[in-house]
């Protein structure tokens, strides 16, 4: 079998594997939930039967090897079981599908991230490889120094500046980023300027600067100084020489930092009360929903090991020793 | 004589093309400029080739570079003219340098591996400086291309160029590179320590090719390198360099006759140790049909016996991937055999090294060939011998400072390096300190793994004298393991031959070196270039008529 | 003993490197000299920030959960006439009537001191075993890094968040969660550079002499890699520093009424759409130190690592 399509494969299994150990760790963090959470969860009202039915329904007795599978199996279509929330009070009526919380917020949270990927990723690439080429200049030095500064900035620090100068101050974008089911494309980016602007701030600032020092590198590789004394020009040199090594860096860049997008996404959701998976997450942590927040957990954790394998794979596939070996 | 000699001899010398005068280069760092290249001229002619010597340090690569008009990052060419052909490469354009870079003056790395773009074919970097620079068409340059490949020697010369650099082995990446330099016809090529990374065996082919090729097409060349004898096959004219100045230009026959300088004597005179072979009964190591592996399977070393006389000194030589550093590593326990033992006063040692006693520990000693890397480089020279002095033999306070002291005597350095980092010792008192560091535990066998390897000559010289000396005075013995023959001539008694895991021949120094030869050991001893400038056609011409020669693996 | 051979060469008379040594003090004065203005503005920052950490008991105007007035009054930036600014409360009073200014300034001691602790905690036990597994090769080396990359692969704050929601967000479930999460990333970073050092010859010498494993930690790896740990604790500290702030704005770190500057966002934050710019006072002290370990730790990176520039 040709070594990259064994490599990919091994990568591949590795990642699977790593989203089923993780998986387990999500799942079994269960365990260490406090034992009168139960009553917590339902309210100091709730009877003994009421619990007792709760925590069979949540299979407390069953050992953990069996729940864990149940939940599995579960997961992989789509059902994460139900909320914990509205339980209290004692009254059944209110439950919910966790999956049902999950799936419209879902969605929006995609929309926003690819949104923003595809205002930030080229910006980025395009601002790292000039600084780069142009190091030292004064282009470089203030690049780097605003986007040091931009990475220190937390979030919802910058989130906020934005909603004080372009929604209250100048009524240029909404200041709440309410998106809905019915909402039109073009409105729906409207609505999500302001988090999108934000995001893209951040992720460009990280993004430019990695770029920039994998160029830079690159650039110092003894393959490098050869082409130049071979009188290749400066934009051959680049393109033919440096460029063709230079995706692996660069995808695991951009990976990297689509990843970091999925944890940005979360302030920036709250900040703008945008409904996506973020704000579910984090009010559901607030009111220790665990059902929906261990779901949440493993739809980050399996994005954030999908685009990891993506980069993995983009790296392997472009790697000279693999595909032409010896 | 051959007629390659006849040819050599003749060669045309033209016009003059290069001329540097009084150029000073220096090099950024430490916060200041340091002087590089101090006032050097250098003429070439047309056709002619000079060879630059000297030692690491003495600029022969940055005036190299110069005389392309190139100044590496952190390096600038401060003052001088450097005239090519008229042109004076200082004044003119980058675009006009450029133009000129790749197209009439050409570079050799010392490292193909590194100089080439793992990402393309070679044969597209081959041809990509004759196609930038618009000397030829595609076809015709790989046509070209393939031309040169097959009068470099290289195998299969019209496929070749269709692999990519991790493909191929060092040697042909090297001769590849000298195809690439010689594909736009350049008028002067510089040549960076070409074979300085390659084994012995493949540089004797590198070299050939080499020559034959700049004589085929009437080229200039500077050849930059410290190896005397290697220079002394290539070159018309001798520059040797020290610390930035010319010491002394002479043509090749007369500076090897009659060098004037004091310094160019020093450089020609080290070979002139030599130790008398002794024997001993006594033997005091013994490894006994070692097998070792590294893992999956593959054998590095197989059927390995080597006895080690008491007091003596056994050269173990080989070229890379022999097993010499393989079975050093054995010795002292970093990797157990897959079998064998390992005999010490006729008494096995625990084959892996957790398993061993501190006094066991402290018999068996080892130096290093990178003396920069053997030593913590924020230690004082206190703390690097004192640490085996502390625990090995319990000294403390006054008594451990005295013994410090007693061994910089011994290694010829004096009490005031005691206080000294790494850093600010020179490559040979670095070596010393390693050497006085293994004395530090009172060894009865020192391990050095190439020690003198990566010195200049001269200090190779004071160290070998200085390890006889305390062989003398301690009793002690050495493992010598090198790839260098005339080392093995100075200082050992008997001589281990390794090739690809196993040993070839073991003896007394005088059977070894002396027919008849083992295929290998002929191929190994022929291999070293020896000063004589016909040295490299006799042995072609010798091998040619042999016909069955064994073949180096690059 | 005669140290000269024929040719007039001795060992001592060697020349040596040209570098001379200087002391510690002397390259510390230095390298400050020659600092770019960005690296000083950090260190005045920080210095800064440390010096009401630390002395925030003396120098704040009143207690950190005391009441004193009416609940959003203004800042003096904020004031106008319909909203006239009290002259007790430099930066106007919170949701509760407590002053900003004072809430500042215990936020500077409370959310600096458990980022710092964080921080150290998380050196402490990435730092220690990415150093121990460089030498203790084999299964060990294996098993740790499988480990550490499935945590990492579940997405830090994800993670914490998950984690807190199911121990409680005290200060000491705080600490510890976010120290062992970030530990990862000390343990990648020091077992990447001790993997440096350790295939040095010297480390192989000690080996070979007998020392034991602390020894050679202790001895030969970790004086070596100390710059690249030091810019990293920076780093890291920004990181936590960060990480905390957020968790507290989204109401799982610090709990109230405990002062602390990601809290304090939240409260104030329907502020922003009146138009006050009080809330960005802790957002933008969070930024600021932030930003000033960031440059002092860019500045340090540059100079030890050597990069040649082009002159």
């Amino acid at each position: 079998m040709h070594p990259v399509l064994r490599t990919v494969l091994q990568r591949l299994g590795l990642g699977l594997l790593t989203l089923l150990v993780v998986s387990i760790i999500i799942f079994s963090s269960l365990i260490f939930l406090p034992g009168d959470f139960a009553t917590a969860i339902l309210g100091q009202a709730a009877t003994p039967e009421t619990v007792a039915a709760f925590r069979k329904e949540l299979g407390l007795d069953e050992p953990a090897i069996i729940r864990y599978f149940d939940w599995l199996r579960g997961a992989l279509v789509g059902d994460f079981g139900t909320s914990f929330s509205g339980r209290s009070g004692g009254s059944a009526g209110a439950v919910r599908q966790v999956a049902d919380l999950i799936e419209p917020r879902l969605y929006n949270t995609l929309f926003l991230a690819a949104m923003t990927a595809v205002i930030a990723v080229p910006l980025a690439l395009t601002l790292g490889i000039m600084a780069a080429l142009y190091r030292n200049s004064w282009f470089d030095r203030a690049v780097n120094a605003a986007t040091l500064t931009t990475i220190s900035f937390p979030e919802f620090f910058v989130a906020y500046i934005l909603m004080l100068f372009l929604a209250v101050k100048f009524d240029v974008f909404p200041s709440l980023a309410n998106v809905s089911d019915t909402t039109p494309f073009g409105e729906r980016v409207y609505r999500c300027m302001l988090p999108s602007i934000t995001l893209t701030l951040v992720i460009v600032a990280h993004m430019m600067r990695m770029t920039r020092a994998a160029i830079i590198n690159l650039l110092a590789s003894p393959y490098i100084e050869m082409a130049q004394l071979k009188g290749v020009s400066r934009t051959n040199v680049i393109v033919h020489h440096a460029l063709p090594n230079a995706w692996a860096p660069i995808v695991n860049v951009i990976a990297f930092n689509l990843a970091y997008l999925v944890v940005g996404v979360v302030v920036v959701e709250v900040v703008f009360v945008y409904p996506g998976v973020g704000q579910l997450m984090v009010d559901s942590v607030t009111s220790r929903d665990i059902p929906v927040v261990q779901a949440c957990a493993l739809i980050f954790a399996a994005t954030y090991i999908l685009l990891n394998l993506f980069a993995d794979v983009i790296s392997i596939i472009t790697n000279p020793r693999l595909l032409h070996p010896r | 004589m051959s007629t390659k000699n006849q040819q050599k001899h003749g060669r045309e010398k033209g016009s003059v093309l290069l001329e540097m005068r009084d150029v000073y280069i220096e090099g950024y760092s430490d916060d200041k400029w340091h002087p590089i290249i101090n006032g050097v001229d250098v003429t070439l002619h047309r056709g002619e080739i000079m060879g630059m010597i000297g030692e690491s340090g003495a600029g022969k690569s940055t005036l190299g570079l110069a005389a392309m008009g190139f100044a590496r990052p952190g390096c600038k060419i401060k003052s001088g003219s450097i005239m090519f052909d008229g042109m004076d490469l200082m004044a003119i354009s980058e675009t006009e340098r450029r133009a000129l870079h790749g197209s009439r003056i050409a570079y050799v790395a010392q490292s193909a591996a590194a100089a080439f773009n793992p990402a393309h074919q070679l044969m597209n970097q081959t041809i990509e400086s004759a196609l930038s620079h618009g000397i030829m068409p595609k076809t015709e340059a790989e046509e070209d291309a393939k031309k040169l490949f097959a009068a470099l020697q290289l195998p299969d010369p019209d496929n070749i160029g269709y692999r990519y650099p991790h493909q191929v082995s060092g040697g042909q990446l090297q001769r590849a590179m000298t195809a690439m330099a010689m594909s736009s016809r350049p008028d002067l090529i510089i040549f960076d320590e070409p074979t300085t990374a390659l084994d012995v065996t493949t540089q004797v082919e590198v070299l050939a090719a080499m020559r034959d090729i700049v004589d085929q097409f009437h080229t200039a060349a500077i050849y930059i390198t410290h190896d005397l004898a290697v220079v002394a096959q290539m070159a018309d004219k001798i520059k040797v360099l020290r610390y930035g100045n010319t010491i002394e230009d002479a043509d090749t026959r007369t500076m090897l006759k009659e060098p004037k300088e004091d310094y160019t004597k020093t450089l020609w005179a080290v070979r002139s140790l030599y130790k008398e072979e002794q024997a001993n009964e006594d033997v005091v190591l013994r490894i006994h049909d070692v097998d070792a592996s590294y893992g999956g399977g593959v054998k590095v070393l197989e059927d390995v016996t080597i006895q080690v006389p008491r007091g003596r000194t056994v050269a173990i030589v080989g070229e890379s991937g022999s097993g010499k550093s393989t079975t050093a590593r054995v010795i002292t326990g970093l990797l157990p055999p897959m079998s064998g033992e390992v005999y010490f006063n006729g008494q096995p040692l625990p084959p892996a090294l957790k398993d061993r006693s501190k006094e066991q520990l402290q018999r068996i000693q080892m130096i290093y060939q990178m003396a920069d890397t053997a030593m913590n480089p924020r230690h004082t020279v206190r703390d690097i011998i004192g640490r085996p002095l502390e625990f090995y033999l319990g000294l403390r306070g006054a008594a451990l400072d005295n013994k410090i002291v007693e061994l910089l005597e011994l290694i010829e350095l004096d009490e005031s390096f005691i206080d000294r980092l790494p850093g600010e010792l020179s490559g040979g008192q670095k070596q010393r300190i390693c050497i006085a560091r293994a004395l530090a535990a009172e060894p009865d066998v020192i391990i050095c793994d190439e020690v003198t390897s990566a010195l200049d000559q001269i200090v190779q010289e004071g160290i070998l004298k200085l390890l006889l000396r305390l062989q003398e005075e301690l009793n002690i013995t050495y493992l010598f393991i090198t790839h260098d023959i005339a080392t093995v001539e100075a200082i050992s008694d008997e001589i281990v031959v390794m090739f690809q895991g196993g040993v070839v021949e073991q003896g007394p120094k005088t059977k070894i070196l002396n027919a008849p030869f083992p295929p290998y050991t002929e191929l190994l001893l022929s291999s070293v270039p020896q000063m004589d400038p016909d040295w490299l056609d006799n042995l072609l011409a010798a091998r040619a008529k042999k016909g069955d020669v064994m073949k180096a693996s690059g | 003993m005669s140290t000269e051979t024929d040719q007039g060469y001795s060992a001592a008379g060697e020349v040596g490197a040209v570098r001379a040594r200087r002391t510690m003090s002397e390259n510390i004065w230095r390298g400050l000299k020659k600092a770019p203005p960005t690296a000083w503005f950090g260190m005045i920052v920080i210095s800064l920030y440390l010096f009401f950490a630390i002395f925030a008991g003396i120098l704040a105007p009143y207690g950190e959960e005391e009441v004193l007035g009416a609940a959003y009054l203004p800042s003096w930036f904020d004031a106008d006439k319909d909203f006239p600014w009290d002259p007790r409360f430099l930066l106007g009073t919170d949701q509760l009537g407590r002053d900003m200014l004072t809430r500042l300034i215990y936020g500077a001691r409370n959310t600096i001191g458990i980022a710092v602790a964080t921080t150290a905690l998380s050196f402490g036990i990435g730092g220690t075993l990415g150093v121990l597994v460089t030498i203790q090769r084999g299964w060990f080396d294996q098993l740790m890094s499988r480990f550490v990359d499935v945590l990492m692969a579940i997405p830090g704050l994800i993670f914490a968040l998950m984690l807190l929601s199911i121990f409680g967000s005290t200060v000491t479930n705080l600490i510890i969660i976010i120290a062992v999460l970030d530990a990862t990333r000390v343990f990648r970073l020091s077992r990447a550079v001790a993997m440096n050092v350790v295939v040095m010859d010297y480390v192989e010498a000690a080996k070979l002499r007998g020392e034991g494993l602390f020894w050679i930690m202790r001895k030969e790896i970790i004086p070596n890699i100390m710059p690249p740990l030091v810019a990293e604790f920076g780093l890291r500290f920004c990181f936590v520093f960060l990480t905390i702030s957020a968790l507290s704005f989204l109401g799982v770190g610090i709990q109230p009424p405990t002062a602390d500057w990601g809290s304090m966002v939240r409260e104030n934050a329907t502020l922003i759409t009146y138009g006050s710019a009080t809330p960005l006072f802790p957002a933008g002290a969070i930024a600021l130190l932030t930003v000033a370990v960031n440059f002092v730790v860019d500045w340090f990176l540059h100079k030890t690592s050597g990069l040649r520039d082009e002159h």
